[in-house]
């Protein structure tokens, strides 16, 4: 007897796999499509090429003045060398800076091991990020006490001020969105005409016209003697009006939480803030975490307005900077540099709330 | 057998809810209504103190500064009231030019984002994470001062076919000059829109009735575009052009449109057309699958699919989002204080109220400019919402 011997496999066709069968599925599955890959693959040629070009093969890293980007036709990244320390420090006193750096330092112990799966004393670092940390750095950066000397805001400016408009920012606007959100949901009419007439306001402005009203109006508000300090100003003048929109952010989650979530809450006996802080709020933050970090994104995005009221934030230290003659044409230059700057904490904030998202997706999974 | 005492138990006053409840509320109004009273008093004698006269008269006074652009006739002449106005103007323009062109770029950009060519897609990608990431400000100095203004001097313009010529100092385009019977024109075209909009509702109760359909699409196209078209040129062409020469160290005649309004334009545009182009490709990816393959199987073809199926459903999803948008986008126009484009709170909330001092009228009107366009845009989508929710049950 003859056994059946089937006869091996052939492989695939050559163009339907590895390297081949990708470009043929991916960018020529048809010819308008490979007409549109080529045209595009063009278009990058024409542009990529001369952008790479300026930015790395043609351009200058070192020397200490504009003499030594004199000829050249790629960037002159010696000026943004030059003025590294008056991008990341502003106008601070120079022989003080150590204490900046030691904010910087700190900033990045209290924040960088969250992103980190295994580190296990995420909790205790969470606390002292949002209590210890500001504290100190405060204490650090205006001096006045323990023998520091003292540093006025005035003096304050370059990324320094930026990452710290926006972590005063972000630390508040989130209590006093979710006081609003609450006030908003309340049952008591009152609270919750006046929550609803506080955020429309703030939502319905422009912040810069909002940072104008914290500069102008805000000395005639309040009684003859009594003075904020600017940054101090646009401060409530931002976080005001970021609470506005997390409040709205907030009540997006609060509206998907059942209704049969809150009777139970009840019925075990929880007071109100019990119910909400034990039951409703846990969940509902967690269903709008990429609301509440496109929020945070927002803010830190905002920050770059203050330079329109006077103080002197990253952004504004470059443009101050560039028309500076003593360098020529650096324009491009400084705005990459700030651009990458703030590039990096935005686009750092929104992969980090995709990963806590789906981290948290829990109880739905399939 | 009841408990007396139970029935009757007296709860503490302080624990009763709806004395709680009321007892909250007072102190609440009592905080509120103090602290608006507390900053009135301060504002009003503050302002006795620096001998600033309460009221909207200083509206009608001559204002003594110019503007760099206006859509409507100005100089140091008129009043304070008309800078108002010129910068109400020039912020709707920016704004409106502003929302087209993000609109377009961002339904190109959400479709791009799907496309089935990786190439496509991940530059469209790329753009998005790039551009939204970015704070706007640095966009508007970005093409203001590193493009725009590095542009050749007039003399050594950019020239488009000798009528538009782009320079450091603006873009100077040919305008357009209406004579006589023009009006006739435009009476047509206006016309044609109106009974366009007719003849879509007639044709609708047709097809419900008898389920004839008809080209309401085409015929629309030959009401508004090539009816008046033929009259154009059937009148003679009654309209030239003024184009812009090179007189001494500048152009003359034409449109010019400054440098300020493009970089203001630009940064707008590309801005918000990144996030729109987030809102159309969660549109279309909320339309499930099912809806297609079920309007396959009732025998519709691909194009009436998309039209009466697709579409419908993602624009349900994308028109919210995307009004708010819009409303970012003109309130974000605003930053236009920054470069010196002459909008409403550059002209107004700065020049004028520089010069006047009156603060709080000032902020006042300004605020309830833009309080009043994002409150009828709410208004309008709860409108929307209301209309297109889903019937369920």
């Amino acid at each position: 007897m003859k056994e059946f011997k089937p006869l091996p496999d052939l492989p695939p066709p050559v163009a339907t796999t590895g390297f081949v069968g990708w470009l043929r599925e991916n960018l020529f599955s048809s010819p308008l499509n490979s007409v549109m890959t080529l045209a595009v693959l063009y278009l990058l040629y024409t542009t990529l090429v001369p952008a790479l070009d300026w930015a790395f093969f043609s351009a200058v890293f070192t020397g200490d003045d504009k003499t030594a980007c004199e000829g050249i036709t790629g960037a002159c990244w010696t000026f943004v060398v030059n003025r590294i320390e008056i991008f990341t420090y502003g106008s601070y006193p120079a022989t003080e800076t150590w204490r900046l750096d030691i904010c910087f330092l700190l900033l990045v112990l209290s924040f960088g091991p969250q992103f980190f799966e295994k580190f296990p004393y995420k909790l205790p670092l969470g606390v002292f990020s949002l209590t210890g940390f500001p504290v100190i750095c405060y204490f650090l950066i205006a001096g006045g006490s323990f023998g520091l000397e003292h540093v006025e805001t005035e003096k304050w400016g370059g990324l320094a001020l930026t990452l710290m408009i926006a972590y005063v920012g972000i630390v508040a606007a989130l209590p006093f969105g979710v006081v609003l959100a609450l006030g908003r949901r309340s049952d008591m009419p009152v609270i919750r005409t006046f929550c609803i007439a506080f955020i429309e306001l703030w939502r319905g402005v422009p912040l810069i016209s909002v940072l104008f009203m914290s500069s102008v109006m805000l000395p005639l508000f309040l009684p003859e003697g009594v003075n904020f300090d600017k940054l101090l100003r646009a401060l409530i003048g931002i976080t005001m009006f970021q609470s506005a929109y997390m409040a709205e952010v907030i009540r997006g989650g609060l509206q998907a939480i059942p209704r049969g979530q809150y009777e139970a809450a009840q019925a075990l006996g929880l007071s109100y803030w019990r119910m909400m802080g034990l039951i409703i709020l846990p969940q509902a933050l967690k269903l709008v975490i990429p609301g509440i970090v496109n929020t945070f994104i927002a803010l830190f995005k905002d920050t770059t307005l203050v330079l329109i009221i006077g103080l002197l934030d990253i952004l504004a230290t470059v443009q101050a900077a560039i028309t500076d003659p003593a360098w020529g044409a650096v324009a491009t230059e400084g705005y990459v540099f700030a651009a990458a700057c703030f590039w990096i904490f935005c686009f750092g904030m929104s992969r980090y709330s995709i990963k806590l998202e789906k981290k948290l997706h829990t109880g739905h999974k399939r | 057998m009841a408990d007396p005492e139970r029935t009757q138990s007296k709860t503490a006053i302080w624990n009763d809810p709806t004395f709680r409840s009321i007892a909250f509320q007072v102190i609440a109004a009592v905080l509120i209504v103090g602290s608006i009273w507390y900053l009135f008093d301060n504002t009003m004698t503050n302002m006795e103190r620096r001998g600033i006269t309460t009221g909207f008269g200083f509206l009608g006074e001559t204002s003594g500064f110019g503007i760099l652009m206006s859509l409507i006739e100005y100089d140091e002449t008129h009043t304070y009231g008309r800078t108002f106005l010129v910068g109400l103007l020039n912020t709707l323009l920016v704004s409106f030019l502003g929302i087209i062109a993000a609109t377009i770029l961002g339904f190109i950009l959400g479709v791009a984002r799907l496309s089935h060519n990786w190439l496509i897609a991940k530059i469209a990608t790329v753009y998005v994470e790039v551009l939204r990431n970015l704070p706007l400000l640095l966009q508007i100095f970005f093409w203001y001062i590193a493009v725009l203004q590095t542009l050749p001097h007039p003399r050594q313009s950019f020239n488009f076919a000798d009528s538009f010529f782009l320079n450091a100092r603006g873009f100077y385009v040919p305008g357009p000059v209406p004579e006589s019977g023009f009006g006739i024109v435009m009476l047509l075209f206006f016309a044609a829109i109106v009974a366009t909009v007719f003849l879509a509702r007639w044709a609708h109760k047709r097809q419900d009735q008898t389920g004839q359909q008809f080209p309401v699409f085409w015929s629309g196209v030959g009401l508004i575009i090539v009816v008046p078209l033929v009259v154009f040129y059937l009148l003679g062409a009654p309209m030239s052009f003024d184009y812009p020469a090179l007189r001494g160290f500048n152009f003359q005649g034409g449109i010019t449109i400054i440098p300020e309004l493009i970089a203001l334009w630009l940064a707008l545009t590309m801005y918000t057309a990144a996030f729109i182009g987030e809102i159309v490709r969660a549109g279309i990816q909320g339309v499930s699958h099912g809806q297609t393959e079920a309007a396959h199987a009732l025998g519709l073809r691909h194009g009436p699919t998309l039209r009466l199926v697709i579409i419908p459903q993602a624009m349900r999803i994308i028109i919210p989002p995307l009004t708010s948008q819009y409303l970012n986008l003109a309130k974000n126009s605003s930053l236009a204080t920054a470069i010196g484009y002459p909008d409403l709170v550059g002209v107004f909330m700065g020049t004028t109220l520089n010069q006047t001092g009156q603060a709080v009228e000032i902020v006042a009107m300004t605020m309830a400019v833009y309080l009043t366009m994002s409150l009828s845009i709410s208004a309008f989508m709860n409108w929307f919402n209301k209309r297109m929710a889903l019937v369920e049950r």
